[in-house]
C-alpha cells in the first residue's frame, strides 16, 4: 500500500487507504441483530415460563409429570450435532469445493429433520393439550416456536442446497450459506437454553 | 469554540457535464409510473412515504383526540357513547405510539441517515421497502377495523383480563394484537437497518466520534427496538393465543397471570417512550447548534447520555406499576432506575442550554420549535421525576396528572422536535423554504394551544378526576378547566394545520432553498435540494465532526486513490455510474469493500403483502388465507435469498 497524507483535525481532507482484510459483508451484520433480536424473544417466553412456575403452588401445574428427559437427550444431541457439517460445509465452500457443501448440507437437513419430526411424535404422546392450564400453554408455545424456527431453517436449507446444485455459488461469492449457518447455529444454541429449563428443571424439586 | 461559518457546501459536489449525470440518472431512477412506485427501493423516497403516511395517521389521531375533548368540554355531555369514547381513546393511543410518533421518526430516519453519513443508500434498501410496505399494511390493518364497526377498545395497552375472550368477544382486541404484532415486524426490520446502516456506511473518516448526533439518536433507538420490541409482539401474541386457541396464560384461574402480561408490556412500554424521544432529541442537537452558529456543546458527553438513556430506559418499566401491590424493595429499586434517568437528560438539556449560552442565536422556526421543546421537556421531565416517587405517585395514579405528564413528554418533547424538523429538514426534501411568518404562527398557536391544553390537567388530576372516563358529573369543580382544555386542543389543532397549509403553500411558491439554506454543518447539506437519487457524486471524505464548516474539499483525495480498490474507486463518480457504494469499517473508518445499491424490485411489496395475508387469516381464523399468506411471504423471500449473491458482495 502505498503511503498516504495522514488523517489530521481541521481543514486538510483526512485521507483514507482501503483496510487490508475486507471484513464482513453487511448482510452478515444484519443476520446478527437479527439473532439479537430473536433470542430477546426467547429470553422474554423463557422468562414467563419462570414468572408463571415462581407463582404456582405446583409444577408443573395441574398433576402433568415433568417432561420425560431420555429420548429428547438424545435427540437435543442430533441436533447439536447438525451444526457440525454447517462447519465443515462453510469451510469447504470458502475453498470452492461444491460437492462437499452440498454433502454437508444434506447431513445437516437430514440430523435437523429427525429432530422436528422426534417433536411431531412427543407432541402426539403428550397428555395434555395447550388449552389445560398456563404450564400447558407455555410448554406448547416455547417448545412450538423453537419448532418452528427448526422449521425455517430446514427451509432455508432446502434453498442453500438448491443454489449449490444450481452452482450459484462459488469461493468468492456464498453469502447465504453464512446466513444460513449462523442462523442454524442459533436455533441449536437456544434448545439448550430451552432444553435446560423446560426439560431438566422441570425435574427440579 | 468560536462561531463558525464557512459556506462550502456549493462547491462540495463536482459540477459535471451533461451527459455523464444523465448517465446517472438513468442507473439510478425508478421507473415512471405504478410500477415504479410499488418496485422503489430508494430510501428518499421510501423516507417521504413514511413521513406522509404517519402524518396522515397523526391526521386521525388529532380528529379521534377532538372528538374526546368535545365530549369532555362539558359535564354529563353525550357526544359520543361510552362504548364510542373507549374506542376513541384507545385508536387515539394506538395511532399515536404505532403509526405516527415511531413511522414519522423512522421516515426522518430512512431519508436522512444516508445523506449524513454520506453514502448512496441504507445498507438493506430492499428491507427498507419492506419495512415500509408491513407499516402501511399493519395500519390500514389496524384501522380496517371501523369497517367492521369493532375498532380495539381496551386502551392502548389492553390489560387482561378485561381483554380476554371472556370479557371482550368481538373483534376489537383481535385487531389490536395482531396489528401490534404485525407492525412490530416493520419496527424491528427498521432498526436492524439503521444499526448496519450507521455501523457499516459511514463515509470513509467518518468514526463513530464524529457521526451527526441525530444518527446517534437513531442507533440508540434502534437499540432499544431489537431488545424491547420482541417483548410486546410476545405479549400481545400470547393474548392473541389465549383469545384465539384458548391457551392459559394470563388467566389467573388456570394458573395464568395478569401481572405477567404487565410485566411483558410494559418491559417494551417503557424503553418505547425513549425510543421515540432519544430521536427527537437528537434533531434537536442538529437544530440548535446550526441556529446557534456554533458546534453542539458537550458532544461526546450528549453520545453518552443518550447510550445511558438506552440502558437504564431498561431498567424503570415497573414504575408503571406501582400500584399492583410489589415488594417494597423492587419498587424501590424501580423508583431509584427512574430518577436515575433524569441525569443523562439533564446533561444533554444543559449541553443545549450552554450552546445558545454561547452562541449567536437566529430565531427561525425550527429554532422556535427547539426552544417550545425545551419549555415544555423541562416541564415534563419535572413531573416525571415527581410520578416517579412512590408515595406521589400511588396520589396520582390513573388521574389526570397522568394524561398531562405523558403528554407534556410525548406530545410536546416529541411532536414539537418532529415540527421542527419538518421546518429544517423539508426544504432540503423539497428544494422550497417553508413560509417562515406562517411557520411562526403554527409554532405560537401550538405552544399555547399545547399548554391551555395539558397544563391544567395536572390540576385536573390533583383534584382527583381519573383518566379514561367519558363523562363526568357537574358540580365536581372539573366543569371550568376541561372547557378550557377542549378550546386549548382546538386551537393546537389549528396550529398544527397551518404547518399543513404551510407545507401546500411552499411546495409550490416557497423560495427555492439551494443546498445548505441554513449555513449548516452536516453532510445533508453538500448536495442540492432534492438531492440526486446517487445522493452523493462523489462519496465526501471526512476529516471532522463538522465537515461543511471545516472548510474541507470533500472529494479532494479522489484521483490519489483512483484505481487502486473497488470499495475506494466506488467512492468517486464511478460508484454512482455502476450504483455502488462503499462499505466501511475499522476504528478509522476505512473503505473495505463494495455494496452493490439492488435495483428497484417487487419483492419486498410481495413479502410484505404476503405477511399481510397470514394476520388477516389469523383475524378471521381463515387457514385458507393464512395458508395462502405463508405461501405468497415464503415465495418473495425465497426468490430475493435466492438473488442475494448476485447483488451482494
Amino acid at each position: 500500500m502505498t503511503a498516504l497524507p495522514v488523517p489530521v483535525q481541521g481543514s486538510t481532507v483526512a485521507v483514507v487507504p482501503p483496510q487490508g482484510s475486507p471484513g464482513r459483508p453487511v448482510g452478515w451484520w444484519g443476520m446478527l441483530v437479527l439473532i439479537a433480536t430473536e433470542a430477546v424473544l426467547f429470553l422474554g417466553l423463557l422468562s414467563s415460563y419462570f414468572f408463571l412456575r415462581a407463582q404456582a403452588r405446583e409444577w408443573p401445574l395441574g398433576g402433568i409429570k415433568p417432561p420425560e428427559l431420555t429420548r429428547i437427550s438424545i435427540f437435543t444431541v442430533v441436533l447439536l450435532a447438525s451444526s457440525v457439517p454447517l462447519f465443515w460445509g462453510e469451510h469447504a465452500i470458502a475453498r470452492g469445493r461444491m460437492r462437499q457443501l452440498r454433502v454437508a448440507l444434506l447431513l445437516s437437513f437430514v440430523l435437523g429433520l429427525a429432530f422436528i419430526v422426534n417433536q411431531g411424535v412427543e407432541y402426539r404422546d403428550l397428555t395434555f393439550g395447550w388449552r389445560d392450564n398456563a404450564y400447558a400453554s407455555a410448554f406448547y408455545v416455547i417448545t412450538g416456536l423453537h419448532g418452528l424456527h427448526v422449521v425455517v431453517g430446514l427451509l432455508m436449507n432446502l434453498v442453500v442446497q438448491l443454489k449449490a446444485w444450481k452452482n450459484r455459488l462459488s469461493a468468492e461469492r456464498h453469502l447465504t450459506v453464512k446466513l444460513f449457518s449462523l442462523y442454524w447455529h442459533f436455533v441449536d444454541v437456544v434448545w439448550i437454553f430451552v432444553f435446560s429449563s423446560l426439560y431438566l428443571s422441570a425435574h427440579l424439586r | 469554540m468560536t462561531t463558525i461559518a464557512q459556506p462550502s457546501a456549493d462547491a462540495a459536489q463536482p459540477v459535471l457535464p451533461g451527459e455523464v449525470e444523465e448517465a446517472m440518472e438513468r442507473r439510478w431512477r425508478d421507473a415512471p409510473g405504478i410500477p415504479g412506485f410499488f418496485a422503489s427501493v430508494d430510501h428518499k423516497k421510501i423516507g417521504v412515504r413514511y413521513m406522509v403516511t404517519a402524518f396522515v395517521f397523526f391526521f386521525l389521531a388529532g380528529v379521534q383526540a377532538l372528538f374526546l375533548r368535545a365530549q369532555l368540554a362539558q359535564p354529563d355531555a353525550h357526544v359520543v357513547g361510552p362504548q364510542a369514547y373507549n374506542e376513541l381513546f384507545t385508536m387515539h393511543g394506538v395511532t399515536m405510539i404505532f403509526l405516527f410518533n415511531t413511522p414519522v421518526l423512522a421516515g426522518f430516519g430512512n431519508y436522512l441517515l444516508p445523506l449524513m453519513l454520506g453514502t448512496r443508500d441504507m445498507a438493506f434498501p430492499r428491507l427498507n421497502a419492506f419495512s415500509y410496505w408491513i407499516f402501511l399494511f399493519s395500519g390500514l390493518f389496524m384501522y380496517s377495523s371501523y369497517l367492521f364497526g369493532s375498532p380495539p377498545d381496551g386502551g392502548w395497552f389492553a390489560y387482561v383480563p378485561l381483554t380476554e375472550k371472556a370479557y371482550s368477544p368481538g373483534l376489537n382486541l383481535d385487531f389490536w394484537a395482531l396489528g401490534v404484532a404485525f407492525i412490530g415486524i416493520s419496527t424491528t426490520v427498521g432498526a436492524i437497518n439503521f444499526i448496519v446502516t450507521a455501523f457499516k456506511m459511514r463515509a470513509p473518516g467518518m468514526t463513530l466520534n464524529r457521526m451527526p448526533m441525530f444518527v446517534w439518536s437513531i442507533l440508540a433507538m434502534a437499540f432499544m427496538v431489537i431488545f424491547s420490541v420482541p417483548i410486546v409482539t410476545l405479549a400481545s401474541m400470547l393474548l392473541e393465543f389465549d383469545r384465539l386457541f384458548g391457551t392459559k396464560f394470563f388467566l389467573a384461574a388456570a394458573g395464568g397471570s395478569a401481572l405477567l402480561y404487565q410485566h411483558l408490556f410494559w418491559f417494551w412500554g417503557h424503553p418505547e417512550v425513549y425510543i421515540l424521544f432519544v430521536p427527537a432529541t437528537g434533531m434537536i442537537s442538529m437544530i440548535i447548534p446550526t441556529f446557534s452558529r456554533r458546534p453542539l456543546a458537550g458532544y461526546v458527553w450528549v453520545a453518552t447520555s443518550l447510550v445511558a438513556i438506552s440502558f437504564i430506559s431498561f431498567g424503570v418499566w415497573v414504575h408503571h406499576m406501582f400500584a399492583t401491590g410489589m415488594p417494597a424493595l423492587a419498587m424501590s429499586f424501580f423508583s431509584a432506575a427512574s430518577l436515575l434517568i433524569a441525569i443523562p437528560s439533564g446533561v444533554q438539556f444543559f449541553a443545549w442550554i450552554s450552546t445558545m449560552w454561547h452562541g449567536r442565536v437566529r430565531w427561525t422556526t425550527p429554532m422556535l420549535f427547539a426552544l417550545g421543546f425545551l419549555l415544555i421537556f423541562l416541564l415534563g421531565g419535572i413531573t416525571g421525576v415527581m410520578v416517579a416517587v412512590l408515595p406521589f405517585d400511588w396520589q396520582v395514579t390513573d388521574s389526570y396528572f397522568i394524561v398531562a405528564h405523558f403528554h407534556y413528554v410525548l406530545n410536546g418533547a416529541v411532536v414539537f422536535p418532529i415540527f421542527g424538523a419538518l421546518y429544517y429538514w423539508v426544504p432540503k426534501i423539497t428544494g422550497r423554504l417553508l413560509s417562515e411568518r406562517l411557520g411562526k404562527w403554527s409554532f405560537w398557536m401550538m405552544f399555547v394551544g399545547f399548554n391551555v391544553t395539558f397544563f391544567p390537567m395536572h390540576v385536573l388530576g390533583l383534584l382527583g378526576m381519573p383518566r379514561r372516563v367519558w363523562t363526568y358529573s357537574a358540580g365536581l369543580g372539573w366543569d371550568g378547566l376541561n372547557l378550557l382544555i377542549s378550546i386549548g386542543s382546538g386551537v393546537f389543532a389549528l396550529g398544527t394545520l397551518l404547518t399543513v397549509a404551510n407545507l401546500v403553500w411552499a411546495r409550490r411558491r416557497g423560495a427555492p432553498a439551494g443546498a445548505d439554506p441554513w449555513d449548516a454543518d452536516s453532510l445533508e447539506w453538500s448536495v442540492s435540494s432534492p438531492p440526486p437519487h446517487w445522493n452523493f457524486t462523489t462519496i465526501p471524505s471526512v476529516a471532522g465532526r463538522h465537515p461543511l464548516w471545516e472548510g474541507a474539499a470533500l472529494d479532494e483525495h479522489r484521483e490519489a486513490l483512483a484505481g487502486e480498490d473497488d470499495a475506494v474507486e466506488s467512492m468517486g463518480g464511478a460508484g454512482a455510474l455502476t450504483r455502488t457504494t462503499p462499505i466501511t469499517g475499522g476504528l478509522d473508518t476505512r473503505p473495505e469493500r463494495l455494496l452493490v445499491v439492488p435495483r428497484e424490485t417487487y419483492l419486498p411489496f410481495v413479502a410484505a403483502l404476503g405477511v399481510a395475508a397470514v394476520f388477516v387469516g389469523m383475524l378471521v381464523d381463515a387457514a385458507l388465507v393464512g395458508g395462502v399468506g405463508v405461501l405468497l411471504g415464503a415465495i418473495g423471500i425465497v426468490w430475493w435469498g435466492w438473488r442475494t449473491e448476485e447483488d451482494l458482495v
